[in-house]
């Protein structure tokens, strides 16, 4: 063991992908954010001047405001794109912030040291000399109003429209403290959680004693289950919220009381994997496109290969692999919302059900690899995840995702797209079925349907068809997969 | 009032902050057939007061009483005879720590105590909160499902039986006091039970008898008490101060916490472990003023924003009511600065953790012209006593809180040490920078020397470079494998020449790794002779090792080339 070398005589800046655990980095070390400044309303219409607003930018999914630590740029100062412009701190981590607009800082709205909620406008970007005057006198507006009551919702632009997530936040109980003519006492959580949930304390009658609110009354007001019985000793648990109690208060959803005799089994680390990246897709959008493929061929072809060790799971990881090389706009991956990630490797992961689990072992170069090698290598992968032996990068390296549920007798389904993935393949059995040809004779044919979910930001109909097309093709004629 | 707090490098101190916890030094040293020691004083202790002749009863427990009499004769005392070469008023750690090794070097030693042995630390300060500290880590594992469940555990819920968390602290207490007593009993120290009133030079009254002893030197060791600022008023109950907090009587829904050093710190752990809300309140513009920024601000990341905390800084808390005739406990804030009100808080109990007062009261200082200085006895360099005139007072010497160099109980041990080793005939003056300071939450935070702006301030003045060098314990395996990734230790160091002027930790078990450091600044350890030595593969010790790696020192390793040893 000592001898081991250490593997950690790095520095630390480049560690951060040893965190595997907390994906936010709990360290003031400084990464970089690009500024969400939205587009104006008014642009569409006419252009006039071209005043953009900057706003505190959401760094981490948990962030209801930022403080500026420093002004990088000055006001007057010339940005051009990819600047960093102000250093931001949430409540995780330091963050240099850059802009993606040309432009003048031409006001400073919220400046150094001080708080913004997620959403607010900490400056103003001109886009011409001219227009830094009309900045001025809008910056000097806003921040009066911020002065006399604080509540940051900008009067003139609606940049709700264009801002995806963070609506700008009611009223503040500005820092830590509840001040004000009516005299409101919330406990600390209480506070925490109506800013979490955007609950106006003013708005609230406290249940807990000498009529304080409770951080019960707030999850109440905010439509969401309590997340804790108030905390008492030689009672069950007092769970102080170590962890954010659950975010889906928009949903409104409000759990149902538990069926009796009902029990509550925690995931496992992998299901919580799953949970988290089902829960992502939902930011895709996708859609789908099926397609019956004729097998009478491959299953002869199988029949033959089947002596020399391959499987099936190998003749149509390799089959999708090929088809991809012709089509690698389905093997591509969309991260950002606004770029195309075409990926060099055609690697093909392939859902696989485990004792109590899912996963994804990953034949990597699925198009190079002759289909024994295939078939090999997914053995190998599966002795390994059994053991739980998998390697990350023989688990999520995939560029597109293969899952089968014929040998089930499924004829059709449906799959959810993992994040990070352009396409995903729901292979059914395949069936006798009676097919009519051209010239109106019936036959018997092997018939299987497929069904390929895919990213529509990226994917289109036609490209997902044109690969359908081709992977019919081969399957049709699988004596080329020896090639 | 709060202005104690910002005074020095640890000023809130020492109550629940001391980190050596003397635990295990004393119950190695604890003899086996206890009850059968003759020299014990105290009548709780024993069945029977030892009586007159004091002397003939510890001879036969006493194997060293020649060398003490050898030392007497070495030492040349005056003709005059003394009963003891040394007396210590005080019996908390620091009077230990000088009686032992006063022992060690041949001295006739008596500790005189007015109240129980073991003296805030042990009684009402690191020692029981340890044990507070140590229930509230175990609950926040059990409740952090997340963390949990990262390692393949599932727990169901977690709960606590107030009255149990209490009882450890208590027992705990009075282990830590038995062996220490123990200790002391077993060396031969005499425990003379009552308050030491000096009389005059080398002449103390014990209690309000007419019982007088003389000693060649004495050591002030009295220690000190919570302070509470003026306006708030103490019921014990529902607004307290370490001493009754320790004791977890009750476990409020909500309370404040006036003061966020280490004390107010290490109890918002617990309360909050414990599933109270906390609300500080701090006179200065910061949460945890005293420790280096960067740390407090990742400090305050991790110990403050995430958990059920909310505060309020550059308040005074300038009155302060009990819970009485069903009305909660209110806090009046004014602006630190302004003194105008800010606010009224109402809150379930107060804890006032703003620092402690020395504990000098009834001391006879007047008897020998020495004036306090905000209560605390003014000393040198080498704890000697210094007088109304600025004169030192021969064979007087002040150890631990009472002169508030360092509030921290091994800072008082450190120096009793230091005492005596003078006394004894070798010259020492203790390097306070090198004595480390530890808060215990979860996940601890340590430092030794000085904090990055105090070291940049010295470099300009003196005219060095300062660098500064961080790791991560995000880059160690065994932090890692205790899924404890969350951490940094921060190295502030002298380029030119490798010196170590201050180290900064906060992590997992930072207080056990900070000793490096500390023993590097102590012995003069250079770090470009440290960085070669050698740790265990995979320990958290590692992180240092890192830390001192990655300092760039432009001086060369000065250790010489060590003989080859076969193996």
């Amino acid at each position: 063991m000592a001898s081991s070398p250490s593997p950690f005589n790095s520095n630390t800046s480049t560690l951060s992908f040893s965190s595997s655990i907390s994906s936010s980095s709990l360290f003031p070390c400084r990464r970089t954010f690009i500024l969400p400044i939205p587009r104006r309303r008014s642009t569409s219409f006419t252009v006039q001047s071209k005043i953009r607003e900057i706003f505190m930018p959401a760094l981490s999914s948990t962030m209801t405001e930022g403080k500026i630590v420093s002004w990088i740029k000055s006001e007057g100062d010339t940005l051009s794109k990819g600047e960093s412009v102000v250093v931001v701190e949430s409540d995780k981590a330091d963050m240099d912030v850059e802009t993606f607009y040309d432009g003048i800082l031409a006001a400073i709205v919220v400046p150094d040291g001080e708080t913004a909620p997620v959403g607010a406008p900490i400056a103003l970007l001109a886009e011409t000399e001219e227009e830094v005057a009309e900045a001025k006198a809008k910056a000097a507006n806003s921040s009066q109003s911020q002065s006399s009551a604080p509540p940051p919702q900008p009067a003139n632009p609606a940049p709700a429209i264009s801002q995806p997530s963070p609506p700008p936040p009611p009223p503040p109980s500005s820092a830590a403290v509840s001040d004000g003519p009516k005299k409101i006492v919330a406990t600390p959580q209480a506070k925490k959680l109506a800013k979490q949930h955007k609950v106006d304390l003013a708005s609230l009658a406290g249940t807990g004693s000498f009529g304080r609110i409770t951080p019960a009354d707030v999850e109440a007001a905010a439509g969401i289950a309590p997340s804790k019985s108030s905390p008492a000793p030689a009672a069950p648990a007092p769970a102080p919220a170590s962890s954010a109690p659950p975010k889906a208060a928009a949903a409104g959803a409000v759990a149902p009381p538990p069926i009796p005799g009902s029990s509550v089994v925690a995931f496992t680390t992998m299901q919580s994997a799953v949970s988290k990246n089902m829960m992502e897709s939902l930011s895709v959008p996708t859609f789908r496109v099926g397609y019956p493929v004729i097998t009478d061929a491959l299953d002869a072809f199988y029949e033959k290969v089947k002596p020399k060790g391959v499987t099936m799971t190998a003749i149509l990881a390799k089959a999708a692999a090929v088809a991809l090389v012709q089509h690698p706009v389905v093997n591509a991956s969309c991260k950002d919302g606004k770029n195309f990630a075409y990926n060099s490797n055609i690697n093909i992961a392939v859902a696989a059900a485990l004792n109590g689990g899912l996963i994804t072992p990953v034949l990597q170069d699925a198009d190079k690899l002759d289909l024994y090698l295939l078939s090999q290598k997914w053995k190998e992968l599966l002795n390994k995840a059994r053991a739980k032996q998998l390697q990350p990068n023989e688990y999520n390296s995939g560029t597109f995702t293969l899952s089968n549920l014929g040998m089930f007798g499924v004829d059709r389904f449906d799959a959810i797209l993992p994040p990070g993935q352009g396409a995903i393949m729901a292979v059914g059995a395949s069936k006798p079925t009676v097919e009519a040809d051209a010239s109106g004779f019936f036959k018997v044919k092997n018939k299987m349907l497929v069904n390929v979910t895919a990213d529509h930001r990226i994917i289109y109909g036609a490209d997902l068809a044109a690969f359908l097309q081709t992977f019919s093709k081969i399957i049709e004629n699988p004596d080329s997969l020896t090639l | 009032m709060q202005s104690t707090l910002s005074l020095s490098f640890s000023p809130s101190s020492s109550a629940a902050a001391v980190s050596r916890s003397p635990t295990t030094r004393f119950s190695l040293n604890t003899p086996t057939p206890l009850n059968l020691r003759f020299c014990g004083l105290r009548p709780q202790a024993l069945a029977f007061t030892a009586s007159g002749n004091r002397r003939s009863s510890q001879l036969p427990s006493r194997p060293r009483s020649q060398a003490v009499s050898a030392a007497l004769s070495a030492n040349g005392s005056p003709p005059k005879s003394f009963d003891y070469d040394l007396l210590i008023i005080g019996a908390g750690v620091g009077g230990h720590g000088a009686a032992l090794h006063a022992v060690e070097k041949g001295l006739k030693t008596a500790i005189v105590e007015g109240d129980v042995v073991g003296g805030t630390c042990v009684n009402r300060g690191c020692v029981p909160s340890k044990a507070l500290l140590a229930v509230a880590g175990r609950m926040r594992e059990l409740q952090n499902d997340h963390h949990l469940k990262s390692l393949g555990l599932q727990v169901s819920a977690a709960g606590y039986d107030r009255q149990g968390v209490a009882d450890h602290a208590i027992n705990l207490a009075s282990k830590i006091r038995n062996n220490l007593t123990n200790s002391m009993k077993a060396l031969g120290v005499d425990i003379l039970t009552g308050v030491g009133t000096i009389l005059g030079p080398q002449k103390v009254q014990i209690g309000s008898s007419d019982k007088i002893v003389t000693a060649k030197d004495i050591i002030i060791a009295t220690g000190s008490v919570p302070f509470v600022p003026k306006g708030i008023e103490v019921d014990g109950k529902t607004v307290i101060t370490s001493d009754h907090a320790l004791k977890l009587e009750f476990v409020p829904d909500w309370i404040a916490i006036v003061g966020s050093g280490y004390i107010g710190l290490e109890f918002s752990d617990v309360y909050t472990a414990l599933g109270s809300e906390v609300t500080f309140v701090e006179a200065l513009d910061q949460l945890m003023p005293g420790f280096d920024p960067e740390i407090g601000k990742l400090a305050q990341r991790v110990l403050i924003n995430p958990r059920n905390i909310d505060y309020h800084t550059g308040v005074f808390a300038s009155k302060i009511t009990p819970a009485r005739d069903g009305k909660p406990v209110t806090i009046e804030l004014i602006d630190a600065k302004t003194k105008e009100p800010k606010d009224t808080l109402e809150v379930d109990a107060a804890l006032i953790a703003t620092g402690r007062a020395p504990f000098t009261q009834g001391l006879g200082l007047e008897n020998i012209d020495v004036v306090t200085q905000r209560g605390f006895v003014p000393v040198d360099e080498r704890m000697r006593v210094i007088d109304a005139k600025g004169k030192l007072v021969p064979n007087l010497y002040c150890i631990g809180d009472a002169n508030g160099k360092m509030m921290l109980a091994h800072a008082a041990s450190a120096q009793g040490i230091s005492v005596v080793e003078q006394v004894t005939g070798r010259d020492h003056v203790l390097n306070h920078l090198s004595v480390p300071a530890a808060c215990f939450t979860h996940p601890e935070i340590s430092m030794v020397g000085l904090t990055e702006p105090q070291a940049r301030e010295k470099g300009e003045k003196e005219g060095f470079e300062v660098s500064v060098a961080k790791t991560s314990f995000k880059a160690n395996t065994k932090a890692l494998a205790e899924n404890e990734g969350e951490g940094l230790a921060k190295l502030i160091y002298r380029p030119d020449n490798g010196e170590i002027l201050g180290v900064h930790i906060f992590g997992l078990h930072a207080a056990d790794l900070i000793h490096e450091a500390s023993n590097a600044i102590a012995l003069g350890t250079r770090i470009q002779d440290i960085k070669l030595a050698v740790h265990a593969h995979p320990t958290l010790s590692e992180v240092l090792d890192e830390l001192f790696k990655s300092a760039k020192v432009k001086a060369q390793a000065s250790i010489p080339v060590s003989e080859p040893v076969p193996v």
